[in-house]
């Protein structure tokens, strides 16, 4: 009375029903246990509500993110200069401009920080989808063919995977994206991959060299940890019993070991979304993330760090803000782990 | 023991030859080169300044060019003449022949004109491994202490606050972090001094920013680890025999369960002491991390060369250190 029995018999197709009904309830099991954990579930509807700022970032954003209203450099409403009182307005014998119609204050440039903090969403809200879909894309297939088939594919996956762990990750992301910029400019030639490249990338506001840079990194890691999970699953018993009734190894790898190390996998994908999002957000400190003027908070801090004396609200609004995704991600990961594997509670 | 360290010491020269390697090589391929960016520097200029520094060589005999001035020893007069490329870390005056031996140029400095990769070194490393050391004391003294409460007090309310407390530490970077403390602290309250360097309480709110987020990482580590070393046996056994809990929990738990917190313990020093291009902007520290980013877009090939092999050197000491701590803290392991 095996899958693969039942598969061949159109009379035993229940029992194989059966079977994914169990799995189904195992999810839902973890679902009901997530639902339970209040962190996990404000974590759930922050990214949530980022997700739709990040959609309807034109309705919700009050004015523009790259006008430059110059007459309305550094301005903050009342409220931002009552809440800081290190800023004093103009009549109270200080140097801040008031101005109401900027609801978080403008920057230096007088441009509207809520504005470019609503726009800037997008940035760290793409970078954590795409940089657990790349790792996904080539760290599991790569690590479940190094567990799996071992010996020589093993052997050279790894070294590739040793290599890469040798550096420190941003120290391979700063030159990667310097070969970026250096390489695919406007200087290349019409029509060749690093012009449409650089089209590209111009047309994502930079965006897509960031991609590139944490995705071509982000696989190590979760190759690693599915080989190792791979190297332990596929000696259970579980395993045996497949193979000795003639399973292949595509069904066994699929069927059999591929559902049961899934569970950490996204445990740990999930736990990595605020490393990707921290990437971002230092790349755009640093000068080498996104192209000015799309707005990241990571260059936000950056630019409002050297003022901070005189308009905290510059860099402490687009602070927080990347506070509330990191802390929502991490409190999600957390609850995925605890609902996924009670017994792992605390391990990182 | 005296073996083992001596081969592994003779592995790190392989290994910093490896990464010699891999740094030039991917350097070399960005495009764009030192003197590309300045405006309009006349072609016989450029073809001068790049003679001076040997860049018109082939790639390969600049590679040869810089590992020799690093690697081979050379005995000079005793006053060379005063020039950046003179640069060597150890010069050890021999009075017999009334000549100098010199050894390790790491090289000039493409951007910073008169300096070199050695005295860009010299002066900012302290800075950084101050500052690193400081962010690590308050990474063990809060991380492991919580996380050691929170194993013993298991599912009660010190577990949860205390790992709560984590997870927003692990969300507080030293990005975010940096400008809220300099804020607060610097700015608003004046307990602190918002920038700067040179004394102790220069010290105290970049080595915070730095350390908290480590130490979240460090209490969920050790909490991890000392409820999988409290499943052992011979934990059952120190119990069964009646000793005291509380050396049941110091002596014999404790000291097993800090093996993975060690190991995380080692790189991250190596990475805390190499300095925090972050906290070095935020706070107006004369560091080191500066020279990781700033080289790299700069394209100053000898500073890239020079802080790469610096940190891998720190990564690999820090390592071996952390190897024969385990001999201490788990008897069981022995190097032969």
């Amino acid at each position: 009375m095996t899958a693969t029995q039942s598969r061949q018999e159109p009379g035993k197709i229940i029992s194989l029903a059966e079977e994914h009904r169990q799995a189904d309830n195992l999810w839902l099991d973890a679902l009901k246990r997530l639902a339970r954990n209040r962190m996990a579930v404000l974590g759930l509807i922050i990214i949530f509500l980022l997700i739709l700022t990040a959609i309807f970032a034109e309705q919700l954003a009050p004015k523009s993110y790259e006008v430059q209203v110059l007459t309305d450099n550094n301005a903050a409403p009342q409220w931002v200069i009552d809440l800081f009182p290190v800023m004093k307005s103009i009549e109270d014998g200080g140097y801040v401009k008031v101005s109401n119609n900027y609801p978080l204050g403008a920057d230096d440039l007088g441009r509207d920080i809520l504005s470019r903090i609503i726009y800037g969403s997008r940035i760290s809200l793409a970078i954590a989808f795409v940089g657990p879909l790349v790792s996904m894309l080539l760290g599991v297939p790569l690590g479940l063919a190094a567990g799996f088939f071992g010996g020589r594919v093993d052997n050279i996956i790894m070294r590739i995977v040793d290599i890469f762990y040798a550096f420190p990750t941003l120290l391979i992301i700063i030159l990667m994206m310097a070969y970026f910029r250096g390489a695919f400019n406007e200087s290349s030639q019409a029509g060749t991959l690093g012009y449409t490249l650089y089209l590209a990338d111009r047309a994502m506001g930079g965006m897509l060299f960031i991609f590139i840079g944490v995705g071509l990194t982000s696989w190590v890691g979760l190759a690693r940890l599915t080989r190792g999970e791979v190297l332990s699953a596929r000696e259970r018993d579980y395993v045996l019993a497949a193979r000795s009734l003639g399973a292949t190894r595509w069904s066994i790898m699929f069927r059999h070991v591929m559902p049961n190390v899934v569970g950490p996998l996204i445990v740990a994908e999930t736990l990595t979304i605020p490393v990707y999002i921290r990437y971002e957000a230092f790349l755009s400190f640093i000068g080498l993330g996104v192209n000015r003027p799309t707005p990241s908070w990571g260059s936000m801090i950056s630019d409002g760090a050297q003022t901070i004396s005189s308009y905290p609200n510059q860099a402490i609004f687009p602070a927080i803000a990347l506070f509330l995704v990191m802390f929502a991600f991490n409190f999600l990961g957390d609850g995925l782990r605890d609902a996924l594997d009670p017994r792992m509670r605390g391990v990182d | 023991m005296g073996r083992y360290i001596v081969r592994r010491l003779l592995q790190m020269f392989l290994v910093l030859f490896v990464v010699s390697l891999l740094t030039f090589a991917t350097m070399r391929a960005v495009p764009g080169g030192p003197f590309s960016t300045e405006k309009n520097l006349p072609p016989r200029a450029l073809a001068q300044l790049e003679a001076k520094y040997n860049l018109d060589e082939p790639l390969y005999m600049q590679y040869l060019h810089y590992m020799g001035d690093i690697a081979i020893p050379r005995l000079t007069e005793n006053r060379l003449p005063p020039s950046v490329l003179n640069d060597y870390l150890i010069n050890i005056y021999i009075p017999g022949i009334d000549k100098t031996l010199r050894w390790m140029n790491f090289g000039p400095s493409y951007k910073s004109v008169s300096q070199t990769v050695n005295s860009i070194i010299k002066n900012t490393l302290p800075v950084s491994a101050t500052l690193g050391t400081g962010a690590l004391i308050v990474a063990v003294f809060i991380g492991i202490p919580a996380g050691i409460i929170a194993a013993l007090k298991r599912n009660t309310r010190w577990d949860y606050a205390a790992m709560s407390v984590a997870i927003i530490g692990v969300s507080v970077p030293v990005i975010i972090s940096g400008p809220i403390l300099r804020y607060v602290f610097g700015v608003q309250l004046k307990w602190l001094p918002p920038t700067g360097w040179g004394s102790f309480e220069h010290m105290i709110m970049p080595a915070f920013a730095l350390g908290f987020a480590e130490s979240a990482r460090l209490a969920r580590l050790t909490r991890a680890s000392l409820l999988q070393v409290l499943n052992e046996d011979y934990i059952r056994t120190a119990r069964a025999k009646g000793l005291h809990e509380r050396i049941v929990i110091g002596v014999h738990a404790l000291k097993n369960a800090m093996i993975p917190v060690v190991t995380t313990l080692g790189p991250l020093f190596a990475f805390l002491a190499t300095g925090s291009f972050v906290a070095e902007l935020i706070f107006g520290i004369p560091g080191m991390g500066k020279f990781f980013v700033v080289s790299i877009t700069n394209r100053d090939y000898p500073v890239i060369m020079g802080t790469t092999l610096l940190l891998a050197t720190f990564v690999i000491l820090a390592n071996l250190f952390v190897d024969l701590v385990y001999v201490w803290l788990d008897p069981r392991i022995q190097y032969s």
